[in-house]
């Protein structure tokens, strides 16, 4: 059996071959037990999943995006629309756990359940969170979910336990176009680089990485190839990209200034009217 | 400038979160209100002070109960302070989730002993020495960062409203907590003989204060959510809380006008209402 050496793995996720199978999401699922919400229509595309949270580790997203040329002047879209140029009309992107190098979770978890592993991805211990959920309100991706049957927080392990047992994640091992890459950090920055090149060059401009540099939370070890702007898929851009920690000083300080202006005014009131009471004494 | 944007999921923090967040700031500043009695205050002001001290403690009581019932492990309460992965204590000074769990420890033990002093009559000279005012401030301390620091923890976060306005709820959250406390404290006082009319008068013009600092940061917080391009979240049926919030603030103004046609309790009972409905307007709505 093959190991996987402890130094940084991730994702990289191509969503440029990404097909919307959905394997990614079964193969999770199947292999971390988890038993999924009940299913529900929801109305968006091909989208049942909604999001990711306890039950759903993967997320296969489908975002509808029909250019202005497609639409017949007054918004409404034609019937019989012409193949898109590109195929850009439908992007598709498997969201997962990012496995931030400046992970918000991590920062505010304050039970230290929320660890680095020797694989350098972000997990959460099930067997010390306590599900106080301040991860929750921290993950900017809106990844980490609350299980009502344990208790705790849940997120993506990158197939935590799969690694340590020298095999890959499930949802890149089920990914039948290799949209999700798995390997050694440095290795997939190498593969994401000359994939970005190669797309540039055949006349995507608007291709991007998303992760790859530390613009975004310093680095993320799953990181992506977009074909449209972060936002379009529901990430935050490179200004939004900011970590909880960012308001405890502004937050502190604005409370010690309230707390001597509320200490003035709370003198201000006993004095002045003790004041006033001894005046009317005399 | 372009708003702020959010993606991140609600952690459904809801009734437990918003109770501990109303009594764990009354607690807070029914102790600082004591505290200023006692150092500002008029020997027979002394007998307010002693009903603030006993106050905070009451309301500190259940607020780890709320704390621990909304946990999803209610039994793994004990890993905020102890780290049950490497041993040892866990404090994490960068998360005021941390920190606010062993400044609740900390004020625990100054208010109850507090508690105790006011209680017990004997006990009284503590509260008179130096030793009694020392412990008084550091409790004050404490007890302003029990009353405070719940805004700092929402706004360490991704969270729209909260992490928009980050500078200013955890002062927010204090001058509520201050403008509540006497509230209850007048409530309290105009019910008991013992406390003299001057000792209202100053109760009541501390309370207005407060309620004018309170205003003041309500007006920030707006400003600052508004600029965030996040106000929207605040609409709608919340608007309703908004009313409860301004009459609460308005309360400690008007009440003295209309005190020959209201029953006496009305104003606090509004004011902490007030209290209320803030904490309710700001936990929710972000949530929605």
């Amino acid at each position: 059996m093959a190991t996987i050496e402890a130094r940084p793995v991730g994702f990289f996720t191509d969503t440029s071959i990404c097909i919307g199978c959905k394997a990614c999401e079964v193969a999770c699922k199947e292999w971390n037990q988890l038993e999924g919400n009940p299913p529900k229509f929801l109305a968006d595309s091909f989208d049942n999943t909604g999001q990711l949270d306890a039950q759903n580790w993967r997320h296969v997203q489908f975002i509808e995006t029909i250019p202005a040329a497609a639409t017949n002047g007054g918004g409404a879209p034609v019937i019989n629309m012409p193949t898109q140029q590109g195929g850009q009309a439908w992007l598709m992107l498997s969201d997962v756990c990012k496995h931030c190098q400046q992970a918000s979770c991590l920062e505010v978890c304050p039970t230290n359940a929320i660890v680095r592993t020797e694989f350098d991805t972000v997990l959460i211990q099930q067997d010390v969170c306590n599900g106080c959920r301040d991860c929750i309100s921290a993950c900017p991706y809106g990844v980490i979910g609350f299980n009502e049957k344990t208790g705790t927080a849940q997120k993506c392990t990158l197939c935590y336990d799969r690694l340590q047992n020298g095999m890959q994640p499930a949802c890149a091992k089920a990914c039948p176009t290799e949209s999700i890459k798995f390997g050694y950090l440095d290795d997939l920055h190498k593969v994401a680089d000359d994939r970005l090149a190669n797309i540039q060059k055949a006349g995507y401009t608007s291709a991007q990485l998303y992760g790859r540099d530390a613009s975004v939370y310093g680095g993320l070890n799953a990181f992506f190839l977009l074909m449209d702007k972060p936002e379009t898929y529901g990430l935050p851009n490179k200004e939004n990209a900011t970590l909880p920690s960012r308001n405890n000083l502004p937050g502190y300080l604005g409370g010690a200034v309230t707390a001597v202006a509320g200490l003035v005014a709370g003198v201000l009131a006993f004095r002045s009217q003790r004041m006033s009471g001894q005046a009317e004494k005399r | 400038m372009p708003g702020a944007e959010h993606f991140a999921a609600p952690p459904n923090w809801e009734w437990w979160i918003l109770a501990y967040f109303f009594f764990g700031g009354i607690a807070g500043g029914s102790y600082a209100i004591g505290t200023l009695i006692r150092l500002a205050g008029t020997p027979a002001d002394q007998r307010a002070a002693r009903i603030a001290f006993i106050a905070s403690f009451i309301a500190l009581i259940p607020c780890p109960l709320f704390l621990i019932a909304d946990l999803g492990t209610p039994l793994r309460f004990t890993n905020m302070l102890l780290n049950a992965s490497e041993g040892g204590l866990s404090f994490k000074y960068w998360s005021p989730m941390s920190v606010g769990s062993w400044a609740l420890l900390g004020f625990g033990l100054f208010s109850f002993v507090s508690f105790l002093v006011a209680v017990f009559a004997p006990l009284g000279a503590f509260a008179r020495g130096a030793v009694g005012a020392v412990w008084n401030v550091i409790g004050t301390g404490l007890g302003f960062f029990v009353a405070g620091y719940t805004g700092v923890l929402l706004a360490v976060s991704n969270q729209p409203v909260w992490s928009d306005a980050g500078w200013v709820l955890g002062g927010l959250f204090l001058a509520s907590a201050l403008t509540g406390a006497a509230a209850l404290l007048l409530l309290v006082a105009r019910s008991r003989r013992e406390v003299e009319a001057g000792t209202t008068l100053r109760i009541e013009a501390a309370d207005r204060n407060f309620a004018l600092l309170e205003a003041i940061l309500f007006v920030l917080f707006l400003v600052s959510v508004a600029i965030a391009g996040s106000i929207t979240k605040l609409f709608g049926l919340y608007l309703l809380l908004w009313v409860v919030v301004v009459i609460g603030l308005a309360s400690p103004f008007l009440m003295p006008r209309l005190a020959r046609t209201w029953p006496p309790v009305a104003g606090p009972v509004v004011a902490l209402l007030g209290v209320l409905a803030l904490r309710a307007l700001v936990i929710f709505a972000a949530q929605a």
